[in-house]
């Protein structure tokens, strides 16, 4: 198939960006989308135009790396990463627009790479749980009913590829902040820093300059993990809890 | 190149021998080590710097360990967070010999298994030490809240993986890698937070600072703003991973690289078997020459999948409309008592030689049926989908076919290096103070790893055994600073940075991409799933011409001051092109077949692999003489008191 | 060591959770939900008018005089006025707040435009600005009954008789009211989410109910002036 591209074009973060057209052809549509990009890459360096510079790494959907907005939407039109969105979910002759997230959170470094590493610094606010190497107690020592297990797993899938901001009117973190608030706060191990974790970690979400949330519901809509949106319902109940209960500890 | 030393005519050199493994019973060797290993008073840690390169499982857990115990921890890693590592990216599970099932497990057949599972390439004291510390993984981990497949009443899942007889594999769903590296993430998140570690992510490895014989730093280059930064520390921890890349297609993250163990072979660390690569069978085949990467599907898709093939070769017709006797079920029929669960190595070979023989299915010939018919026959679709259901959901997606309805096709893959720099028992390199950890490392799979051992390993060297054995070598190196301006530091780093600018100033006419792939093709044709003396003397007459284009040829836009992914991809490139060569020649060699090291040559009468022990008992490390120069072998024997060799036999 | 990783809070709870936008939100649901429970009790009373002036004055009179002889004659409706008044000015000041973090935290827009959230989610903001306008005409046409026509103290019936007789005081009253049913809308669904009590179970139920609430109150505060209009109140 034949396409053609209108992608987002910066070179450093001051310097102004701007859409700028490109055409491909031969694209098979057994491509994934970011094999479509190598080839249009390909192509600019042999022309001696700079190649498009975007995250990627493991290309099976699961390390978060990439990320870019197509047509308007987070990852594209399905709902998984966009390395394992195929060119067989766009038509021959299409325009495509691809943009980077946007977030005052996620600053652009180049083209469609952004700054993730304010959710890093989220997650080293509070969410883990603190057991240094050696301190564990034996792992049957304390059962976990099955339905508690598979509620923190549901919210442990989050992968952290920043697709809930992007999607966020509002550029709000609270899908990505709550996926791991409700993993580690429903188990019995995170529950010793359940207060505690929250808290801090909505002050660090809300230092990083996300902004609030409006239930508008687009993050959950975006998430290629299906973290649901009541997962933020669920972190608000954390939160006023631990108000609730004079903010630290259980 | 010298036209004196051509690169096979290697020299043996002295013998080497693992001086940190202590004696005694295998059982004991452990706890002995740790007794006999110096300690640094707690005060003391501070003082001294551990830069670990990589946050996978192996070194987030090492960053991380080494940061609660106190000691100042660098960090690097070339993602855009630590949280991206490829570990993530595993799937099956973590094996730890707990027997909550009462199934007969210990840490003695766990030992045993993973030894024999080797092919009897591995050190016994370094796999039973391994089968110890297992138990005490599964409880950091449970403790950080990594959530673990349960049961109704909420004592944790196990399943039985790779044809092993035990149920001992520990898994969360089929994504156990991300669960465990999010709690390596989180632990090592912790102590960023608590400035035990200073991380600096989007920055990768250039090369090892080696000052008065020991490492004492590495160069490594921003990949934002492209500056290249010397970092000097008491000692390096390389978690840096495997270099199945140098094959361009394997399951392995795009990014991954040999860049920091090459560059510390070079500096004087062994390079341990690297022709011992492992070959995954069930990966989804190439779609076609835009093929960036390949995915992996779990090896549990083989426990209710038959694998079969046309009995004609170039026959086309779609799979429904082969009739039965007319299909070739060539595992069950070769190996009537594992079938289809043979180990890893013979399956991918065996699916090798059917499509070498014409028979292979699906664009160009390249794949085999794995069919779920039976399957969903005998157990009904919503137990497979309620088994396997994300699976198939992958495999549609990225095929657009319905496994359901039609057979999947699968083709092999490389996707594990067992291979690796050389280490003692306490993980040291041939170069005192540079560590090697997780699968950089050669240590304890020997010449195959077993599922469901890769998560294991990279934990038990990063939480347990580095944490413990680099005190030794730390308290009997008292921190002394080595100044910024020492020659050594500078000569590092201004190579480092000659190599970027010979680079971007080539302007050639080819692209890295097109480099890698030729150079991938090259090995997997020659180097691959089966090797013969022929195909890897032509390899090793090819790589120097091919380095030699490259640098003719190779054409890298843009600057060295920015974010230069071309830049990156060419610098990984110059590396894979010596690792390559070595690869072939450790191949060339190993005269005999063992684990995924499959030499033509050397075959029994029914054709299966045939392993050499009176030959090639022993580890080969090779030592760097040049580039393109002849290495120099040094062999360490390896001694087998608990487990006796014996031929694998699954038929 | 470096075991001890906690650092000091913020010493007031109350500060943090009014900084934070959890906690902002929060403040906005609860204040949001006293206006609503208000408006619920508010419609009803109103309804009041289509049985006629007496009947309406004297609720409107009863209004005074809640919890005599306990109570001192207002004293209820001026503790009500005052609650009102302070949920309105921290409903406002935070959504104010907020907007302005949100706004900040998207300079950018995307290039690509596509039509995003609800219609109710998405005018939240000036819907919330009207409410806000209207209520203040609301209070001086039929609260100090600056700008009515009758201004007759006591007589509820006839003021309110005659402000909507204006075709234009009913259009712009209709149109609040209308904004008011898709603030509600979102509104307490939204709420709901803040104060936690979403979940998957209870999240059909929920919007199931905020749509009921949205079309209750709408429609009981646009009969009024339809039934003045219509002469149905007169």
């Amino acid at each position: 198939m034949n396409l053609t591209l209108r992608i987002w074009r910066q070179r450093t973060p001051e310097a102004p960006g701007a859409m700028t057209t490109y055409e491909v052809t031969g694209i098979s549509e057994d491509m994934s989308f970011l094999e479509m990009l190598d080839h249009l890459n390909e192509e600019l360096i042999l022309s001696g135009d700079e190649p498009v510079a975007f995250d990627h790494d493991c290309r099976e959907g699961i390390c978060g790396a990439c990320g870019m907005v197509i047509n308007g939407r987070a990852h594209g039109p399905e709902r998984t990463t966009t390395c394992q969105l195929h060119m067989r979910h766009f038509r021959d002759g299409d325009t495509i627009d691809v943009e980077p997230w946007r977030a005052a959170a996620f600053p652009v470094v180049k083209d469609l790479v952004v700054d993730r590493s304010a959710f890093d610094r989220v997650i080293g606010s509070g969410g883990y749980v603190s057991v240094p190497t050696g301190s564990a107690p034996e792992a049957h020592a304390t059962p976990v009913p099955k339905a508690v297990a598979d509620l923190a797993f549901e919210h442990a899938e989050c992968i952290g590829c920043g697709a809930c901001v992007a999607a966020c009117p509002n550029g709000s973190a609270m899908l990505f902040t709550s996926a791991k608030v409700v993993h580690l706060n429903v188990l019995p191990q995170g529950a010793p820093e359940r207060g505690s974790r929250v808290l801090d970690m909505v002050a660090a979400m809300d230092d990083e300059g996300f902004g609030g949330c409006t239930n508008t519901g687009e993050c959950a809509t975006a998430c290629p993990k299906g973290i649901p949106l009541q997962s933020i319902a669920h972190m608000n109940r954390e939160y006023l809890r631990a108000v609730v209960k004079g903010g630290r500890g259980r | 190149m010298s036209p004196f030393a051509p690169y096979s005519h290697y020299t043996v050199g002295a013998p080497l021998t693992d001086t940190a493994a202590p004696g005694g019973p295998v059982a004991g060797r452990w706890d002995r080590r740790r007794f006999e290993a110096k300690l640094v008073n707690p005060a003391n840690r501070r003082k001294h710097t551990v830069i670990v390169v990589g946050t996978g499982l192996a070194g987030g857990a090492a960053g991380a360990t080494l940061a609660e115990q106190g000691y100042r921890v660098v960090q690097f890693c070339y993602q855009d967070s630590p949280r991206r590592a490829h570990s993530i990216a595993a799937q099956g599970g973590i094996n730890a010999a707990k027997n909550y099932r009462n199934d007969g497990d210990s840490v003695h057949r766990l030992f045993y298994d993973t030894v024999k599972g080797g092919d009897f390439r591995a050190r016994e004291s370094n796999v039973h030490r391994l089968a110890q510390i297992s138990v005490e993984i599964i409880d950091q981990c449970v403790a950080q809240g990594v959530p673990f497949a349960r049961e109704y009443g909420g004592l944790l899942d196990t399943r039985s993986f790779g044809g092993v007889q035990v149920s001992r594999t520990f898994y969360a769903r089929g994504q156990t890698g991300q669960q465990l590296l999010l709690g390596a993430y989180q632990a090592l998140s912790r102590q960023i937070d608590a400035g035990g570690v200073e991380m600096h992510a989007r920055t990768e490895m250039l090369d090892l600072i080696v000052v008065d014989g020991r490492a004492r730093g590495i160069v490594a280059r921003d990949l934002i703003t492209g500056r290249i930064e010397t970092h000097l520390a008491d000692a390096v921890v390389l978690a840096s991973g495997g270099y199945g890349n140098v094959f361009h297609l394997s399951t392995n993250a795009k990014n991954s690289n040999a860049t920091a163990v090459w560059r510390a072979h070079r500096r004087g660390a062994h390079f341990a078997n690297p022709c011992f690569t492992q070959i995954h069978p069930t990966c989804i085949p190439r779609s076609g020459d835009h093929q960036s990467k390949l995915t992996l599907m779990s090896e549990s898709l083989r426990n209710d999948g038959r694998i079969w093939v046309p009995k004609a070769a170039g026959d086309t017709r779609p799979p429904a409309a082969i009739p039965e006797d007319e299909r070739d079920y060539y595992l069950e029929r070769a190996y009537p008592s594992f079938g289809n669960l043979v180990p890893r190595d013979i399956a991918s070979r065996a699916a090798k030689n059917v499509c070498d023989e014409g028979r292979g299915v699906g664009p160009g010939g390249q794949g085999v049926y794995l069919d779920f018919a039976d399957a969903i026959a005998r157990m009904g679709r919503a137990a497979v989908e309620a088994k396997y259901g994300n699976l198939f959901e992958m495999y549609e997606r990225i095929t657009a076919e319905n496994p359901y309805e039609v057979p999947m096709r699968i083709y092999p893959a490389i996707h594990y290096t067992m291979g690796g720099l050389w280490v003692d028992y306490d993980l040291q390199t041939t170069v005192p103070g540079l560590f090697a950890i997780g699968e950089a490392n050669f240590s304890d799979h020997g010449a195959n790893r077993l599922g469901a051992s890769a998560l294991m390993q990279g934990l038990a060297d990063g939480y347990f055994v580095l944490p413990s054995t680099i005190n030794d070598y730390l308290a009997r190196h008292p921190h002394a600073q080595v100044p910024h301006d020492h020659p050594a530091v500078a000569e590092a780093a201004g190579e480092a940075a000659d190599r970027l600018r010979r680079l971007l100033e080539a302007g050639g006419d080819r692209t890295p991409e097109s480099f890698h792939r030729e150079l991938g093709e090259l090995l997997w044709d020659e180097c691959g799933m089966s090797r013969t003396e022929s195909g890897l003397r032509k390899a090793l007459e090819r790589i120097p011409e091919l380095r030699e284009e490259f640098w003719r040829r190779i054409r890298v836009p843009g600057t060295g001051e920015e974010l230069n992914q071309q830049l990156e991809k060419a610098n990984r490139i110059v590396d894979y092109l010596e690792l390559a060569e070595l690869m072939c020649l450790d191949a060339l060699h190993r005269t005999e077949s063992c684990g995924g090291h499959f030499r033509e040559e050397s075959r029994t009468a029914d054709g299966e692999a045939a392993r050499k022990d009176e030959e090639f008992a022993y580890v080969a490390a090779w030592e760097f003489t040049g580039p393109g120069n002849a290495p120099v072998l040094h062999k360490e024997d390896l001694r087998f008191e608990y487990v006796h060799p014996t031929q694998r036999s699954y038929a | 060591m470096a075991l001890a990783t906690r650092t000091a809070r913020p010493p007031s709870l109350i500060g943090s959770v009014w900084r934070s936008t959890v906690g902002k939100k929060a403040v906005m649901a609860v204040t949001g939900l006293i206006m609503l429970a208000y408006l619920v009790a508010h419609m009803m009373g109103n309804l009041k008018v289509f049985f006629g002036a007496g009947e309406f004055n004297h609720y409107g009179h009863w209004i005074r005089t809640v919890g005599e002889p306990f109570l001192h004659r207002e004293w209820f409706l001026w503790a009500a006025r005052a609650a009102l008044s302070v949920s309105v000015v921290l409903h406002g000041v935070a959504a104010y707040q907020l907007s302005r973090r949100d706004l900040a935290a998207r300079p950018a827009k995307y290039a690509h435009k596509r039509p995003r959230a609800s219609y109710a989610t998405r005018t939240m903001r000036w819907g919330g600005v009207i409410l806000g306008l209207f209520i203040v005409w609301h209070v001086l046409d039929l609260t100090t009954l600056t700008v009515n026509p009758n201004a007759q103290e006591g007589r509820p019936y006839e003021n309110l008789v005659a402000s909507f007789d204006r075709w234009y005081v009913s259009a712009f009253y209709i149109a609040a009211m209308l904004a008011l049913g898709l603030h509600v809308r979102h509104g307490f669904w939204s709420a709901a989410q803040t104060l936690g009590a979403g979940s998957p179970r209870r999240d059909r139920a929920l919007k199931f109910l905020a749509n009921g609430l949205a079309a209750l109150l709408t429609c009981g505060f646009i009969a009024i002036p339809v039934g003045v209009l219509t002469g149905v109140v007169s």
